[in-house]
């Protein structure tokens, strides 16, 4: 397949302010089990507003993908089928309830709505509990746009959905780390080792994914993509001498070698490093831990890039030769 | 349907039909399969549940499987959801577009009962192309399949085409020697004796301009 930008800058932004905001909603939560100290100043609302932020760089991503983005309300019709529809609704209904936190933690609104047990639950972390689940339902819908299409076999897999939700994971515990060191609030310790856990994890499930794939072939062949069951045929022509849309959209013009190193650097840069670099951080070590969120972010986009080059269509086998 | 940079460098263009030729065996017993694509109207059309807008739909009534064009907001999903590459994006209308069966001709009082079928079906030069409905087991097309052994493209996937393929015919020529050369050649009899020698001096040989 051809790399759609757009999508892969939506899918990498709305990864992070997920995983952002995971992060610091689950530090909350820990705080108030008593499992983690509580932090000096409420930097939650920060995380949110970053959060938020980095869904509607995502969200202005998706529209330069459309061909009639005026049209986009259209796409929340068929969410009984489409998982493409239930991104539409997840995405916008994900920003409302981290919009509603950060607007209840901003303007100090915010009132004890329940006890569970001993614990009182105020009402932003209520919301809160929704956009958790909103994130979660987003990630599902997200990954499976392309984990349901069972003719690309590269992404028909649960390996996809996994991918998504730690690589997301993953950059967004780093983003919250990186946070916690410039604002000196935040529990650094336990954003840090989260962030590594799950780059490792990512890299461990991607490195699955690759490994499928690369064995991975279509049951599609020549023979049955016309008909003939000859074990030698050629083509001699594809219907037209320059290229067109079959040719465009779903080949790309990449050589083997930058596809190589394109993996190799997304390998390296987007998990191994950040995680050496953050197991050996601190929480002053403002510009080590900005270096590996940079590099996670810039492997993680080439990681999409990768997730598009590597699906093969089916509908290539018959564009094999012009003439 | 447009084409981009049609006589540029580039050209590039949308088809609703393209006709592909493929060589099948080795040479020299090669024989030439030409064999026309376009939408093949599944009757599980996988870019049908994709479409977030419900602007592709196949229709109940008859199965032909369409886009809605005010409907579809280009996305290019169901381009991804097709295995045979079918669905095109219009470079200027920025919607999916893709063979409609010619539903307009189809349903066209004002067209003679005989017209109202896809022009490529009656455009066809030797008839190769029928048209019919295929859950009608008397319908042209259904006997055409059922009588030849027709078959569906990539049947591993379970889409199902409504568009089959019949296989080819295997034609015997038997060639005798006289169908090459007549025995009555009239010809032959001029040349006993009759043709003007090639070497005598020709009007051309003779005249200087």
């Amino acid at each position: 397949m051809k790399p759609a930008f757009s999508v892969i800058f939506l899918t990498t932004f709305i990864g992070a302010g997920q995983g952002l905001f995971l992060a610091y909603y689950s530090a909350e939560w820990l705080v108030m089990l008593e499992l983690l100290q509580p932090a000096s100043g409420d930097y939650s609302v920060l995380a949110a507003g970053i959060s938020f932020l980095l869904m509607v760089a995502g969200l202005v991503a998706s529209f330069f993908h459309l061909g009639h983005p005026e049209r986009a309300w259209r796409a929340a019709a068929m969410w009984r089928t489409s998982w493409l529809s239930r991104e539409v609704i997840a995405l916008p209904a994900t920003m409302a309830t981290v919009l509603a936190y950060f607007v209840l933690r901003y303007s100090a609104i915010d009132f004890q709505i329940l006890t569970l047990g001993r614990i009182p639950v105020s009402l932003s972390t209520l919301v809160g509990f929704v956009a958790l689940i909103a994130i979660l339902v987003l990630f599902v819908c997200t990954a499976m746009i392309y984990a349901s299409l069972k003719f690309l076999r590269q992404w028909h897999s649960p390996l996809t959905v996994l991918n998504f939700f730690l690589m997301g994971t993953a950059s967004g515990f780093t983003l919250a780390t990186v946070l916690a060191v410039a604002t000196a609030a935040g529990p650094f310790g336990y954003f840090s080792a989260m962030a590594i856990f799950l780059t490792l994890a990512a890299l461990v499930s991607r490195w699955s994914s690759l490994s499928r794939n690369r064995n991975l072939r279509s049951p599609s062949t020549l023979q049955s993509a016309i008909g003939v069951h000859h074990p030698t045929i050629r083509q001699m022509a594809q219907g037209a001498m320059g290229g067109s849309f079959n040719t465009r959209a779903f080949m790309h013009s990449y050589g083997p070698g930058v596809v190589r190193l394109a993996r190799r650097f997304f390998l390296i840069g987007g998990f191994v490093l950040p995680v050496l670099l953050l197991f050996f951080s601190n929480a002053d070590s403002l510009l080590i831990c900005t270096v590996a969120l940079l590099l996670q972010f810039l492997g993680l986009l080439t990681e999409r890039w990768y997730f598009f080059i590597e699906a093969e269509h089916p509908q290539n086998v018959y564009y094999q030769m012009i003439s | 349907m447009v084409d981009r940079n049609p006589y540029g460098a580039d050209p590039t263009g949308t088809f609703f039909n393209r006709v592909q030729t493929f060589e099948v065996g080795e040479f020299p017993n090669t024989q030439t399969v030409h064999f026309p694509k376009s939408c093949l109207h599944c009757e599980d059309p996988p870019c049908v549940p994709v479409c977030p807008t419900g602007a592709s739909y196949k229709r109940p009534e008859d199965g032909i499987v369409l886009v809605d064009y005010d409907k579809c907001i280009g996305c290019e999903y169901c381009s991804w959801a097709c295995p045979y590459g079918a669905r095109e994006i219009d470079e200027q209308q920025k919607v999916m577009k893709k063979c409609t069966l010619c539903v307009d001709r189809l349903y066209d009082e004002s067209l003679p009962q005989a017209e109202r079928k896809p022009v490529c079906v009656l455009s066809c030069p030797t008839s190769a192309r029928i048209y019919g409905d295929i859950h009608d087991p008397e319908s042209e097309a259904s006997r055409a399949i059922n009588a030849a052994g027709g078959y569906q493209l990539m049947p591993e996937w379970g889409t199902e085409p409504a568009n089959h393929y019949l296989p080819r015919r295997k034609v015997n020529i038997a060639v005798h020697e006289e169908d090459l050369q007549r025995v009555d050649n009239p010809l032959r009899k001029e040349d006993r004796g009759q043709r003007a020698p090639t070497t005598r001096t020709t009007l051309d040989d003779s005249t200087s301009w």
